[in-house]
């Protein structure tokens, strides 16, 4: 059993990032040695009618033969998403075996996403999921609509693909000095994932009176436990612009950072940081919760 | 929790909930009227409980998507309050059925839908149907042939209309049997009776108001003996209902938030001027099938019934009444549960009896809740009995060391103890006899005491009794409650047979 409470899950629904998000979710199975998962979930929409008879009458037998209609009706649209899921998972499989998978899991399920993220988040050790799926597959400017609820509802890593697959050189850990990014500070110190690669330790601050000491004990924790070489920045001003502007300019693959620590009363007022970050960025987001 | 929605409860489904949410309300307009006729109150009583009852359900009910309103089962109920007390005492009586029903959710008893079986709920859903038929029949005897025609032809329209091509499906059938009907009545000018024949209707939006009743202890030994059943029913019905669209939709519902919620409709129709009101089943199947699934649907059924009652009063007035029961008919046939009778022929006797029984009551007693508290009893009963098939005990003897092994298998309680003593040969001569209770359960004070007296009679008889493999559920209930392990307890058993 140990094996099936640490798995990388990717979640594959065929949109143009499904393909990212497998060779994201093999790079992690690799590096961290864990089994991988993919998942496809059949969300039926339950809340939306299929059909509409507007004659607003009933008659002998009619709650029966409604119910026969509805049944029939939806039998026949999850076939067909039923069939179309097996296709997408037979092609996502054959893709991280070639990618160097030995043994991948493929998974089915029915019901809404975040709903069934939230039966398996026991078994998850990594999250992989792409920025938006297939209803804004072509407008770039927008995230899913249910990422941020996966995001606020899991306590697991999540990693948000949003470009094709780039095997990560150097990463940015975005930090604030707050419990949350502490805690994020702590798993890569400590995770097999990050090792042998260029961590930019990224602060931003609003005054000056930051200085390179500050981080300095933070970047000795990660030379320390996690074998990765550090380099220490501090940045003054907005942070979604400046760090987006920093990862243009090191050229980072991947940004690490903690996620949606405050409430949601909280971002809905002053707006949340994880938020901005996850539209302004071009490059994927490892969020830890 | 109560106010508490998901975003796709309202707006999942906006196109569909708010066309059905119109089919709703036009049906809901004459059920409304009909249910205050069978009370024996104004229209606008029933009018106004329909919409406060829709619009507060929409928002606080646990299952998106249902149509609660003034209700033919909570009507019947209430027409000797009306009949002996007044109006005023029927709103009293509806604040306090809210009350009750709220106190019931949040004790959870909405939970105890579980003891309500499949039957029981057929059987009420059955009689529902047969008592909306009946009450139709006042408006159908001692009348001219006109009222005849005009009923068969309502139903005509309403069953035929939908077959026409293209406008068939787009208009609800009821509304243009009821114009139909309104447009011929006026134009012959048939001398029949119409809706402004049988009372008030509303011309304004409704204003709250406090029941015009003493505070008193005298008010509530009035009130209670209606709001209590009026409680009951509308639970009844509204979870069965719910159970309904939950198969319909295949979504699940919250029990316990929807008797919330219909007990905070019933307290705002009660201030409103509304009587008591519950789940419509016939109407949620209605709203389904016109393709509404959410809150919405319910909250455009109720605010759209108002608006269309307080600013068309005038043609409300003028339809006859053989409009509103062709409408009605067709609410109980649709209600009836036709697979029922299908079915009669293969389900067991005892099913079919439970369901006749709960028809049988309610048809007689006008009351749904004794209906359904027939049912679950009759259902209980025979649950208990076939459960005691279950029980059988074998036995075999050692002829060398005269050891008789009964082996007793299966559930012994109340119904099954006298089964498992007519087991024992207490006549046969052994000197040894062991009771065997691996594979057997015990499981009420009947059975321990069943199982006492075997081993006092077998040891009265001279032989040694060995009770052995009482599993642990059987070892504690023996244990709290045996007696024949202790000696100075044998005489009182004994000595009372």
């Amino acid at each position: 059993m140990t094996t099936d409470t640490n798995r990388v899950l990717a979640c594959i629904d065929g949109s143009i990032l499904s393909e990212a998000v497998c060779d994201y979710a093999a790079w992690i199975a690799q590096r961290v040695d864990a089994p991988l998962k993919l998942l496809h979930v059949i969300d039926h929409h339950p809340e939306t009618a299929a059909t509409m008879d507007l004659s607003g009458n009933i008659g002998l037998g009619s709650q029966e033969q409604l119910l026969e209609e509805l049944t029939a009706v939806e039998q026949q649209r999850s076939k067909l998403r039923l069939q179309q899921g097996k296709l997408l998972l037979q092609a996502a499989k054959d893709r991280v075996i070639q990618a160097g998978i030995a043994n991948p899991d493929s998974n089915q399920r029915h019901g809404s996403l975040v709903e069934s993220l939230i039966e398996l988040e026991e078994s998850i050790r990594v999250l992989v999921i792409g920025i938006r799926g297939k209803v804004h597959e072509n407008q770039p400017d927008k995230i899913g609509a249910k990422l941020e609820s996966i995001i606020r509802s899991l306590h697991k890593p999540i990693l948000v693909v949003n470009e094709a697959f780039k095997a990560p050189q150097r990463i940015m850990i975005a930090y604030d000095g707050s419990e949350a990014a502490e805690k994020a500070v702590n798993m890569v110190a400590n995770s097999p994932l990050y090792k042998g690669l260029t961590c930019h330790l990224v602060y931003v601050s609003k005054d000056a009176t930051a200085t390179e000491q500050l981080l300095q004990p933070v970047a000795d924790k990660l030379t320390n436990a996690g074998g990765i070489e550090v380099i220490s920045k501090i940045l003054l001003g907005k942070p979604d612009q400046l760090l987006c502007e920093y990862q243009d300019k090191h050229a980072i693959d991947m940004v690490v950072m903690g996620a949606f620590s405050h409430t949601r009363l909280h971002d809905l007022l002053l707006g949340s940081f994880t938020a901005k970050m996850l539209t302004t960025t071009k490059k994927p987001l490892l969020l830890l919760r | 929790m109560l106010f508490l929605s998901k975003k796709q409860d309202w707006l999942g489904n906006v196109r569909g909930d708010v066309l059905a949410g119109l089919v709703v309300a036009l049906a809901l307009i004459p059920e409304a009227i009909a249910f205050s006729i069978i009370a024996g109150v104004d229209p606008k009583v029933g009018l106004y409980a329909s919409f406060c009852i829709a619009v507060i359900t929409a928002f606080v009910g646990g299952r998106p998507g249902m149509i609660s309103a003034a209700t033919g089962a909570m009507a019947l109920l209430m027409v000797t309050l009306v009949k002996d007390h007044g109006l005023q005492y029927l709103l009293a009586a509806t604040l306090l059925t809210g009350v009750l029903q709220i106190i019931a959710g949040y004790l959870k008893l909405g939970s105890l839908m579980s003891f309500v079986s499949r039957s029981v709920v057929t059987g009420f859903v059955n009689a529902l149907a047969i008592l909306i038929f009946m009450a139709q029949l006042p408006e159908l005897t001692n009348v001219t042939w006109h009222v005849y025609a005009m009923t068969a032809g309502g139903l005509g329209i309403i069953y035929l209309f939908p077959y026409l091509p293209v406008i068939g499906k787009s208009l609800p059938s009821p509304l243009v049997c009821i114009v139909t009907l309104t447009g011929v009545a006026i134009y012959l000018n048939l001398d029949i009776r119409t809706v402004g024949d049988m009372g008030e209707l509303p011309d304004t939006l409704p204003v709250f108001l406090w029941p015009e009743v003493p505070l008193t202890l005298e008010t509530l030994k009035i009130i209670a003996p209606y709001s209590i059943p009026l409680a009951v029913v509308g639970m009844l019905e509204s979870l069965m209902t719910a159970t309904i669209i939950d198969d319909l939709t295949d979504t699940p519902s919250d029990k316990n938030r929807e008797c919330k919620g219909q007990g905070l409709a019933n307290i705002g129709a009660g201030l409103l001027g509304g009587m008591a009101g519950c789940a419509m089943i016939g109407q949620s199947v209605i709203n389904i099938k016109s393709g509404g699934r959410g809150r919405l649907s319910t909250l455009i059924a109720g605010s759209f019934l108002l608006i269309m009652v307080v600013f068309l009063d005038e043609w409300i007035s003028k339809i006859p009444m053989a409009a509103l029961v062709s409408v009605m008919i067709m609410v109980s046939i649709g209600t009836f549960s036709w697979s029922s009778i299908v079915n009669l022929k293969q389900y067991p006797i005892s099913t079919n009896i439970v369901m006749l029984a709960t028809v049988i009551v309610v048809v007689w007693t006008h009351n749904l809740a004794f209906g359904v508290f027939v049912g679950v009893l009759l259902a209980s009963l025979f649950f208990a009995n076939k459960i005691s098939h279950f029980m059988y005990v074998e036995s075999e003897l050692d002829e060398a060391n005269s050891t008789r092994t009964y082996r007793a298998i299966g559930q012994i309680f109340f119904n099954s103890s006298g089964k498992f003593i007519a087991a024992f040969d207490f006549k046969e001569a052994v000197d040894k006899v062991v009771i065997d209770l691996h594979r057997a359960h015990f499981w009420d004070i009947t059975s321990v005491t069943a199982l006492d007296k075997a081993v006092i009679k077998f040891r009265r008889e001279g032989a040694d009794v060995e009770v052995i493999g009482m599993n642990e559920a059987t070892a504690t209930i023996v244990d709290r409650f045996g007696i024949h392990d202790k000696p100075e307890e044998i005489e009182k058993v004994m000595g009372g047979h």
